[in-house]
């Protein structure tokens, strides 16, 4: 136990600025992987308990207590496979690449003590196939493991999926590893119960492996005592848009918006609103600014950070342009598998559409809430449900210039390129 | 022992048959798809409950036991037939 329960940050301590932190180095650091301890009889796994202890939530976006989730998988009792997913298809979202690409033995561990612990024989780490440092850094990372040599280790291997919005969703994921289509399926069954090769299976986010690799090493005390009650510990977050240097933070728990917009360089210009939790996410006013990103806050707001994304929206762009083009690319990554999804996303990017060239000739503006309502859970998965969040947050939002470009149509900035990217920008480490 | 509707939206094609046999909990949105009112079934309508479900040509529409317990983190957790609606995100 090297690094103190202060220090900050901690996911990223020791970052290297353009290459992987090596294992000697990884240990030197947090010292070496922790035997896990057996199963307990009845009263429940030491690690389970200590992750429970910590609080600790996904942080791929649904912020599903991580205790809950590995309990409902070890009670499978059926050797159930560990899946890292990194395969970040959110655009916004460039943490899962960064921790993959400079600190893969944090994530390692947590898969690992995570293997440990549910008998897998099985660890698949899921990377973007554009992800070719990443990709790489894994591989060697998991090629200095002394603990995958040993008989009886589980076999670990990375697998490159294409990139999608929709391949990383957890059922689309289980379809594109056994060989298939990244299309989501039906639930139940879910990945716990029946995941891959028909095993129980434990699909968690990249980081959220690296925050159990770090309560693995240090436990739930240590763990907490950066971060609130509300937010333990620390998170990593994707700053975007008009901010001096765009990139992935490791911010305490429960800091606000405007700590983030700092430790990011400050704005370049001033500001019409942010968006929070990405493409799924959630539109708010440029007084969110002092808003504490932790999860009750956010839900109070109707709002929520999503895998992590904060994105600050200039006033120079025009955010009904940005809504609708999004709306367009959101419809084109649909699975294109149930009907509400794919006639309800089509209307809302039509009408979105038209805002922005002559106005609202055919007269479907009003209808656009009414839609974005009729999608909402009628998926087999939540993109609908995600699309219509981002549409009717920003109606809320940006009433005023909605009603405007409905009345006149588009205006000069609709005319100018789009800000928000549909494909992952190249990140920028940012130490805070 | 209750029941209520649910249909699958990879196998619902939207032919709308549900909707014209079973109005009283079962409509269809602007583009022909069921919109489901998921309420447990009281016994005077599991009759047309059923008629709808044997009538989906795409057999897309079932019938669910115990809605209630679907939502238990206890069933989740047991992983037996009653299930949550929705899986924790990854």
């Amino acid at each position: 136990m090297t690094l103190a329960a202060e220090q900050f940050p901690r996911l990223l301590h020791g970052m290297p600025a353009d290459a992987a932190l090596g294992l000697r180095a990884h240990e030197s650091l947090h010292g070496p992987l922790p035997r896990p301890p057996r199963r307990g009889a009845r009263g429940g796994h030491p690690l389970i308990l200590e992750l429970e202890r910590a609080g600790l939530r996904g942080y791929g976006g649904g912020g599903f207590p991580t205790a809950t989730k590995l309990a409902a998988v070890a009670a499978q009792h059926a050797h159930a496979a560990v899946v890292v997913n990194a395969s970040e298809g959110e655009p916004l979202s460039q943490k899962d690449a960064l921790l993959m690409r400079h600190l893969p033995h944090l994530v390692i561990d947590g898969a690992l003590v995570t293997a440990a612990l549910l008998g897998s024989e099985r660890v698949v780490f899921v990377l973007d196939e554009g992800a070719h440092a990443a990709l790489q850094n894994v591989e060697q990372a998991l090629a200095e493991r002394s603990e995958l040599a040993g008989r009886g280790a589980p076999a670990a291997h990375v697998a490159a999926v294409p990139r999608g919005y929709l391949t990383g969703q957890e059922t689309a994921l289980m379809s594109v590893l056994g060989g298939g289509l990244a299309k989501p399926t039906v639930t139940p069954p879910y990945p716990f119960e029946r995941g891959l090769a028909g095993r129980p299976t434990l699909v968690s986010n990249a980081e959220t492996y690296a925050q159990i690799g770090l309560v693995a090493h240090y436990g739930a005390e240590w763990w907490r005592t950066l971060g609130t009650e509300a937010a333990p510990g620390t998170r990593l977050v994707t700053v975007g848009g008009a901010v001096a240097y765009p990139g992935v933070l490791e911010v305490a728990g429960g800091t606000t918006v405007g700590r983030l917009l700092e430790a990011s360089g400050g704005v370049t210009e001033q500001l019409q609103g942010f968006l929070l939790g990405g493409y799924a996410g959630t539109w708010v006013g440029p007084d969110a600014i002092d808003l504490r990103i932790d999860a009750p806050t956010l839900r109070d707001h109707g709002a929520g950070l999503g895998p992590g994304i904060v994105v600050a929206l200039p006033e120079s762009a025009c955010v009904v342009a940005e809504v609708a083009s999004i709306a367009r690319w959101l419809q084109h990554e649909s699975a294109k598998q149930c009907g509400p999804c794919i006639h309800g996303l089509a209307a809302i990017a039509d009408a979105l559409g038209e805002l922005c060239a002559e106005g609202d000739r055919h007269g479907a503006y009003g209808r656009i809430e009414r839609w974005c309502g009729l999608v909402m859970r009628r998926g087999a998965c939540a993109l609908p449900d995600g699309a219509a969040s981002f549409v009717t947050s920003a109606l809320h939002t940006f009433r005023p210039e909605f009603d405007d470009h409905a009345h006149y149509g588009g205006c000069d900035a609709c005319l100018e390129p789009r800000q928000l990217p549909t494909r992952p920008a190249h990140y920028v480490g940012v130490a805070p | 022992m209750s029941e209520s509707l649910r249909v699958d939206p990879i196998a619902c094609t939207g032919h709308g048959l549900c909707a014209e046999l079973f109005p009283e909990r079962i409509w269809l949105d602007d583009w022909g798809y069921p919109v489901i009112d998921g309420d447990e079934l009281t016994a005077d309508l599991l009759e047309h409950a059923r008629r709808a479900v044997a009538a989906c040509p795409s057999v897309a529409l079932r019938l669910e036991r115990d809605r209630a317990a679907r939502s238990s983190g206890e069933a989740r957790a047991a992983g037996g037939k009653n299930r949550p609606l929705r899986a924790p995100g990854v």
